[in-house]
Order: C-alpha cells, then sequence, then structure tokens
C-alpha cells in the first residue's frame, strides 16, 4: 500500500530576516545576517549580546481578521508568531479559509484541516508580571507571598495564564482559520517544529486532515527565556555578528533569534481537486524519521560525538522516501555554530553521505537567522521548500574554514533536500522534501 | 536500525498494554492508588509544596513523600530534575517492570519510542522573583534588563532552568531506559496524556517503533500556577471542607481541585507481545482527536468537538455507543465542563434523550484532583483496572447533581459490573479534545 504523496502549497516565515518568504529569500540569498546587538532589554549583564529579533515593524494586528483583534491581547509574543506565520501560509497557499472570507468558499471543510505546532517554554512578560508583584513587597522591598495571595495576584489580568499555554499557538490558529481536526503542539525544544510537520504528514497519510498548518514558533527575547538559551553554555560571548559561524573550525558559539515558520501541507490529490498544480507546489514531503539521542555524558545536553541519533532520524526519512543517501542534494542542517553541536552533526552527516558530503551543500540558515528555537523547523523547511522551487542557494556566509567535508558551496543539481535538527535533551528530526512536479 | 527489524504493520493492528505506573495523590503504586479510587478516598489536603495560606485556594492533592531518586536504577542520570519529571521515573520504573522489559534482552533501543504528554517543570520561584524585583524600574514599570541580569545570573541555577524544559521528562526517560527510537513530547494542556496515548499507538501501528513508552506528567502545584488558575476562577475555594471540593456534577461544585503526579504506560503491538511472552492487560482500541476552534477561555457550548473526538474515537476501534461499559470522564468539578461534558456524551450515547441508553459515567478527579497534562493517562490507567476486577470507581462528594445532568454517575460508591470497553475523555483549554477507547483484550 503506498502512501498518499504530500505536498508544500505555502510557506511562511518570520524571521529578524523578515516578515514573509520575500524579504527572507532576499536577505539569505544575499547573505545579510540580522544578527545585531539585543534590542528588546539591555542584554550587557547576560553573558550574550546578541540577537537576531523580528523587524520592529511587526504588528499582530495585520496579520488577523478584524473580528479577530481583541484576542491578540492574550498572545504571549510567540503565539504573536505563530498567528502571524500561519497567516502568511495560508495566503501563500492561497487558501481560502473562514480567516479572509465567507466561509462558504472555503478550500476546505472545517473538519479536514489539522494544525500541529512547536512552541517552546514561554516565559511571562516580566513587565507585565513585576508590575504585579511589585504590589506585593514588605518594608525591606522583599516579595511577600502573604501578601500576593490576599490581594496582590488580583493585579494581574484573569486571563494570564492563557498567555502563556505552549498548546496556544496552536489554538489560536486552529480558532483563526477554523481548523477542527486533529491538533496538536509538540515541545521538545528546536526539534519541536520537526517533530510537529511529522505529525501533520503523518494525520494527512492516514487520512484524517486534508490540509495541515504545521512548524512552530519562538521568541526567546524575554530576559528569562534569553538568560536560560545562555545558560545552556552555547551562546557566542563577543559582538562580532560575523562570528556566527556554523560548522567553521573557528565557530564559538551561537546567538538567539525569534520567530519561525508556519507551511501549508495538503494531500496532494486534495491540492488537485482544488484546482492546485503540483508543478506549482514548494516541495513534496517524501520522508519524515524522528530518534531520540542517548548522551548519559552530558544527560542529552549536547548529542553524542558520533552523532549517532542524527544519523538514525536521517535514515528513518531516507527509507520512507524510498531513497538512498547520495540521492541527496542538498542539507538544511541544525547548525547552531557551536563545536558541542556542530563537531557531532558534522560526524553524523559524514556517515550519513559519505563521499557524497563533498559535493553537497550544507546550509546553515542559523549564521544569518539566529536560533529560532522550536520556530527553527518550520523556518528551515519553508527556506528547503524555496531552494526546491526556485533551484537556487541561500549564500554560505561565515565560514573560512569550514569542518572537514563541509565545504561544498554548489549543487550538482537540486532534487532532493535534507533538512535536519536536534533539540536539547535530545530529539532529533529528519525531513525529506523533494521537488514537485506535475 | 533497519528495514528488517520492521514488523508488518497496517492500520487495523492491534496495539495493546503490557504495563503501567503511576505516581499520584492516592500512593504511588497500581493496587494502592486503585484501592483508593474503589473506597472513594481522597488524596486532598491542605497545600505544603508553598505557603498557600492566604490564597484563594489553600488546599490540593498533592503526592506525598516520593523521592525517585529512591527507585530509579541511574539516579546520578538524574540529580536536580523537578517533580514533574520525578514522578514520571518513579512510574515509568513499576510499567517497566510490569512488562518485563528488563528481562527482554532483544529489545532493540532504536525501536524503543516515547511520546509523553508531560508539563513544564516548576518555577524557580524564589530567585525568580527576587530577580524580577532587583530589576524593577519602579518610574518607568518595566524590568531594567542590566539590573534583572545582574541578579539573575548568580542567583539562578543552570540545572534547574534547563529541567523546566517540557521535554525533560522525555530526555531523562530516554537515558534511564537507554530509548533511541522516535521520541515527542505534546502539551495541550489537560488533554496531553490521553493525545500521547492516542498518537504513541499510531506509532506502533505504523511500524516506526516495536514498544512505546507513553502517558504524562505535571504538577502545578506551585505559586503562580495556582495564581494563574485563581484568578481565571476555575479552582475550587471550599477552604473548610477540601476533601470534598472535587464533586463533578453536583449542583454545588465551585471549581477543580489541582493536582500532581504522573501514568506511564508501555504499548506495543500484539504480535510484539505475543511473541515475547508478555501478559497482555488490556488494548487500546480506540482514539479520537479534534480541535473546538472556538474560544480560548470556552469549550463549544454543545460540546461540539469533545462529542465528535468520541463519535472518532467509537469509530476506530469499531464499537458502537451500546458497547460502552464505562465512561471516565473528564469530570473536572468546574460548571463548565461537567454540563458541557454530560451535554456531549448525551449527544453520543442518548441521541434521542433517552438517558437510560447511555453507559455510567465517573470521575477520578472527585479523588486524585486534577492532574493537568498527566490527568488522561492516570483515566486510561484505571480503565484498564476496572476492566480487570470488573469494577467502575465512583464519583466521590456527588450529592444531588445539577438539572438537567442526568447520566448515571456512580455517585459515592464503587459499583461491580462487567466492564469489557471504556471511553476516556480529555478536554484541553483552548478546545481540544481527546479520546480513548480502552477494551478488554480476548
Amino acid at each position: 500500500m503506498s502512501k498518499p504523496s504530500v505536498l508544500i502549497s505555502g510557506v511562511g516565515p518570520i524571521s529578524g530576516l523578515g516578515l514573509g518568504l520575500p524579504d527572507t529569500w532576499a536577505k539569505l540569498t544575499a547573505g545579510q545576517t540580522a544578527v545585531a546587538p539585543v534590542r528588546a532589554f539591555d542584554a550587557g549583564a547576560m553573558g550574550s549580546l546578541l540577537a537576531a529579533e523580528v523587524p520592529e515593524d511587526f504588528k499582530i494586528r495585520n496579520f488577523v481578521p478584524k473580528s479577530y483583534r481583541k484576542a491578540t491581547k492574550v498572545m504571549a509574543r510567540d503565539i504573536e508568531l505563530a498567528v502571524a506565520a500561519a497567516d502568511l501560509a495560508a495566503r501563500d497557499a492561497q487558501l481560502s479559509t473562514c480567516a479572509n472570507g465567507d466561509p462558504e468558499d472555503a478550500s476546505y471543510a472545517s473538519d479536514r484541516i489539522g494544525c500541529h505546532i512547536g512552541a517552546g517554554l514561554i516565559a511571562a512578560d516580566l513587565d507585565e508580571l513585576t508590575d504585579a508583584l511589585a504590589g506585593s513587597t514588605d518594608d525591606q522591598g522583599n516579595f511577600d507571598l502573604h501578601q500576593w495571595g490576599r490581594e496582590g495576584m488580583q493585579a494581574l489580568t484573569p486571563l494570564w495564564l492563557l498567555k502563556y499555554l505552549p498548546n496556544m499557538l496552536a489554538c489560536h490558529v486552529t480558532i483563526v482559520h477554523g481548523a477542527h481536526g486533529p491538533s496538536n503542539t509538540i515541545t521538545c525544544g528546536e526539534a519541536s517544529g520537526g517533530l510537529s510537520i511529522g505529525e501533520s504528514l503523518r494525520v494527512i497519510q492516514r487520512g484524517d486532515a486534508d490540509l495541515c498548518f504545521c512548524g512552530g514558533a519562538e521568541s526567546n527575547l524575554n530576559p528569562m527565556s534569553f538568560l536560560r538559551q545562555v545558560m545552556t553554555g552555547r551562546m557566542y560571548p563577543g559582538t562580532d555578528p560575523a562570528a556566527i559561524r556554523p560548522f567553521d573550525t573557528t565557530a564559538a558559539g551561537g546567538v538567539t533569534g525569534e520567530g519561525g515558520g508556519i507551511i501549508a501541507l495538503e494531500a496532494e490529490n486534495a491540492y488537485r481537486a482544488r484546482g492546485g498544480d503540483p508543478a506549482a507546489a514548494y516541495a513534496r514531503l517524501a520522508g519524515f524519521g524522528a530518534s531520540q539521542t542517548v548522551h548519559r555524558e552530558t544527560r542529552n545536553r549536547t548529542p553524542d560525538p558520533a552523532g549517532r541519533g542524527i544519523v538514525s532520524a536521517g535514515r528513518a526519512a531516507l527509507r520512507e522516501a524510498g531513497l538512498e543517501a547520495s540521492a541527496i542534494d542538498v542539507v538544511i542542517p541544525f547548525g547552531l555554530g557551536h563545536p558541542d553541536w556542530d563537531g557531532p552533526e558534522a560526524a553524523a552527516l559524514n556517515t550519513l553521505l559519505g563521499d557524497r558530503l563533498a559535493s553537497v551543500p550544507v546550509i546553515a540558515t542559523k549564521a544569518l537567522a539566529g536560533n529560532l528555537g522550536a520556530g527553527s523547523g518550520g523556518f528551515d523547511l519553508a527556506v528547503a521548500a524555496q531552494i526546491l522551487k526556485t533551484q537556487q542557494l541561500p549564500a554560505i556566509t561565515h565560514r573560512p574554514t569550514p569542518l572537514p567535508g563541509l565545504g561544498a558551496t554548489q549543487a550538482d543539481k537540486i532534487e532532493t533536500v535534507l533538512v535536519c535538527a536536534t533539540g536539547t535533551g535530545g530529539q532529533n528530526t529528519a525531513m525529506i522534501l523533494q521537488r514537485s512536479t506535475s | 536500525m533497519n528495514a528488517t527489524n520492521n514488523t508488518a504493520t497496517s492500520p487495523s493492528t492491534r496495539i495493546v498494554i503490557t504495563g503501567m505506573g503511576w505516581i499520584t495523590p492516592l500512593g504511588h503504586d497500581l493496587e494502592t492508588v486503585w484501592g483508593g479510587l474503589q473506597s472513594g478516598a481522597s488524596g486532598v489536603d491542605r497545600t505544603t509544596h508553598f505557603d498557600a495560606t492566604t490564597f484563594p485556594t489553600t488546599f490540593s492533592a498533592e503526592v506525598k513523600d516520593f523521592d525517585p531518586l529512591t527507585v530509579v536504577r541511574h539516579p546520578e542520570l538524574h540529580e536536580g530534575i523537578g517533580l514533574n519529571t520525578g514522578y514520571a521515573l518513579g512510574a515509568a520504573v513499576q510499567a517497566w517492570e510490569q512488562a518485563g522489559l528488563e528481562a527482554h534482552a532483544e529489545l532493540n533501543p532504536d525501536r524503543l519510542g516515547i511520546y509523553l504528554g508531560a508539563g513544564e517543570g516548576t518555577l524557580d520561584f524564589s530567585p525568580y522573583v527576587a530577580s524580577n524585583l532587583a530589576g524593577w524600574d519602579a518610574d518607568a514599570r518595566k524590568i531594567d534588563g542590566l539590573k534583572w541580569a545582574q541578579h539573575a545570573t548568580v542567583t539562578m541555577d543552570a540545572t534547574r532552568e534547563l529541567e523546566q524544559e517540557p521535554n525533560m521528562a522525555l530526555a531523562h526517560l530516554a537515558l534511564e531506559f537507554d530509548a533511541r527510537g522516535p521520541a515527542y513530547n505534546c502539551l495541550t494542556a489537560c488533554a496531553a496524556s490521553t493525545q500521547a496515548i492516542g498518537e504513541a499507538a499510531a506509532v506502533l501501528r505504523r511500524g516506526d517503533a516495536d514498544v512505546m513508552l507513553t502517558g504524562g506528567c505535571h504538577t502545578m502545584i506551585h505559586p503562580l500556577g495556582m495564581t494563574g488558575f485563581n484568578r481565571l476562577t476555575a479552582l475550587s475555594n471550599r477552604n473548610d471542607d477540601p476533601q470534598t471540593a472535587s464533586r463533578p456534577f453536583d449542583d454545588t461544585r465551585d471549581g477543580f481541585v489541582m493536582g500532581e503526579g504522573a501514568g506511564i504506560i508501555v504499548l506495543e503491538t500484539e504480535a510484539h507481545a505475543k511473541a515475547r511472552g508478555a501478559t497482555i492487560l488490556a488494548e487500546v482500541a480506540g482514539y479520537g482527536s479534534t480541535a473546538d476552534a472556538y474560544r480560548i477561555t470556552d469549550i463549544h457550548p454543545e460540546g461540539r468537538g469533545g462529542a465528535a473526538a468520541m463519535r472518532q474515537a467509537l469509530a476506530s476501534a469499531g464499537v458502537t455507543p451500546d458497547d460502552v461499559d464505562w465512561v471516565a470522564a473528564h469530570g473536572t468539578s468546574t460548571k463548565e465542563n461537567d454540563s458541557i461534558e454530560t451535554r456531549a456524551i448525551k449527544a453520543v450515547f442518548a441521541p434521542d434523550d433517552d438517558v437510560s441508553k447511555a453507559p455510567p459515567v465517573s470521575s477520578i478527579k472527585s479523588m486524585m484532583g486534577h492532574l493537568i497534562a498527566a490527568a488522561g493517562v492516570v483515566q486510561a490507567i484505571t480503565c484498564v483496572m476496572a476492566i480487570r476486577d470488573g469494577k467502575i470507581p465512583p464519583t466521590a462528594n456527588l450529592k444531588a447533581p445539577s438539572a438537567g445532568l442526568d447520566l448515571d454517575y456512580v455517585p459515592g460508591t464503587a459499583r461491580d459490573a462487567n466492564v469489557k470497553v471504556c471511553l476516556s475523555n480529555s478536554f484541553g483549554f483552548g478546545g481540544q479534545n481527546d479520546t480513548l477507547v480502552i477494551r478488554a483484550h480476548d
């Protein structure tokens, strides 16, 4: 029994590079970085000074129907980014949903639309919370829990908690687009996006939906979540944006970004039935694999040196696609830019691709867009999809002295792209994309 | 890992439960907790995790006196974990032992997967609040990042911060049991572990693993967790009588009681379980998952999504409403949930309003509180115990249901019954609905 073909029909990438595909792609191909000194707060004492922040002109109200503007008041920034990315993806796929018109004209019945979104641990807005906490202090200025319980907590808006539940990314997207089908929220660090896309793929393959919104979004531009990133010990401590160097022998750490990507994933037969031509779609999602690293020496804080789990996810994705590793033309890796992560990933790619790796460009988007956390899988899949559609590659930047095997800058053909991710905690994903043809 | 490891599977492949464990407010082992549920015991008492004496709600259902590092084989891998991860490890050790996996030498780590619905860890409250206040610029009513970080970088602990990530229970289970197969954590609020079990079964059905550990863990019994639910007015305020505060379906119910804990079950294909001679406890026969897509604060008033999830679960199990012997309700003891869940159950089981056709419905949250992300898996385990012993646990503290809540809620006392097919509901904030069908294995 062959599995149904599943297409990427629309993409909504958001990052410091821009809102939506055109800006994102222009900057990636030009090798322009979004990394700059942190703007959201004074990061001078954090131990990391740079970030790739979403452009200042980002306003969530521009991405929701007028009737939904009130609901944006209960959206943490992570939720805003997901809702905006889903709007971009729906438009890009030329989908009619209840968000943009008459439900009668919707491309799909509500119960045929699913939604699987990766989310991070969302930190409370510190200004809002501390404004309330500051009302419950004693004479010395110390926090008084009794006062908080008695009275202080009333300063928080009643719906405060709902801003920070990870499943609220998916919940808002399902409401905006009338998606009543299977929905899930995956919270596995940077593997969240890939795992969510994998869940959408499975739901479509088993016939439980025709269209799924999938991917993820995250913002760590909050002092608390930014510090959590720094405390993982893998952030670049300096001030030079060009020093974010995934897979370079001089790599000295990654950089926090914010954003993500939501993908419109459709069953090919349903896409055709709504008048779509597969040749006009971005790509076919041909294989997915997931695995878990067990690296007891670091308690799964970093991958094992051989990248064993990364290899096993890659092989599972290839197996589903019915391909050998020699078929891979381009890789979008996790590519964090820290030796403890790049080394194992490079080892895994060498194991997986062997001699082929020397002629396969490995394009790390984090060099320019930073680490989007739970948003990175969806963002990277959007980039991979655009590579297949345009038959062009983003620039490979900041890699003056590549790790062994990671030196290719041109592809001999662009038919198959491998997209990988690895989360802190050890979850790994691999996705195989192929060119979509009529 | 290679293709020859794949067992032949299909959508009709039967998925069975071969091991179970839980750490709950009613105890730390299968039989003790099940005994408590049959006798209508309460796990609710004054909150001790923090000083809640002035909070609108001063009580909760806490796990008592449990130290996970005494039950795991590799305590050195788990120093500094959060409470939630510890509960998951404790539950998983029980499930692993019951399933006899320790003695199963042929188990391939690459074919052992995990799908959890685990909640985030507990905020490190004291340094967090102190850092926020140290960084507070009262005039600008903003945090001064520099002052905040000067305090936080010296008072916060990197391990404690990392262990709050919601995938840490998953990471520690993988370390403890050398699980290298597909690994997921879903966090769909109160529906999470029901969804995890349904999706873990799907992973097995498509042949991506031989054995799955699944379930969930959570605790929100901490100052900001209780604050959040108090502000939503979702919690019971019955501070003068905590043990009877959780009273699902009762007319005097005034909110849910916060619980905590974990449940883990071992799933495998029937063929795999039989081939290794495992004892099969029950079958995960059906699963349904829908989104209300209605409002983030309210359930759809007709229970549209909940009813759809139940119908999907029944259809995928190939059973009719008449076949169902017990419904393990989401039954939170909030005004809204219990009436809408009743409406949804009636839409599925008593379409012409003939409630005599509907099976008994009861809520174990009346006894152990609401375990949030872990609520679904403890219901699923209860279903298996109900099937084993022919016993339906009661809805404790239910004296007089509200008008219109006219199902058989098994008030007060457990009931003997021939239980072969159970349906278990979980509904999450934001309109996430998941339902399982658990069936006796023949």
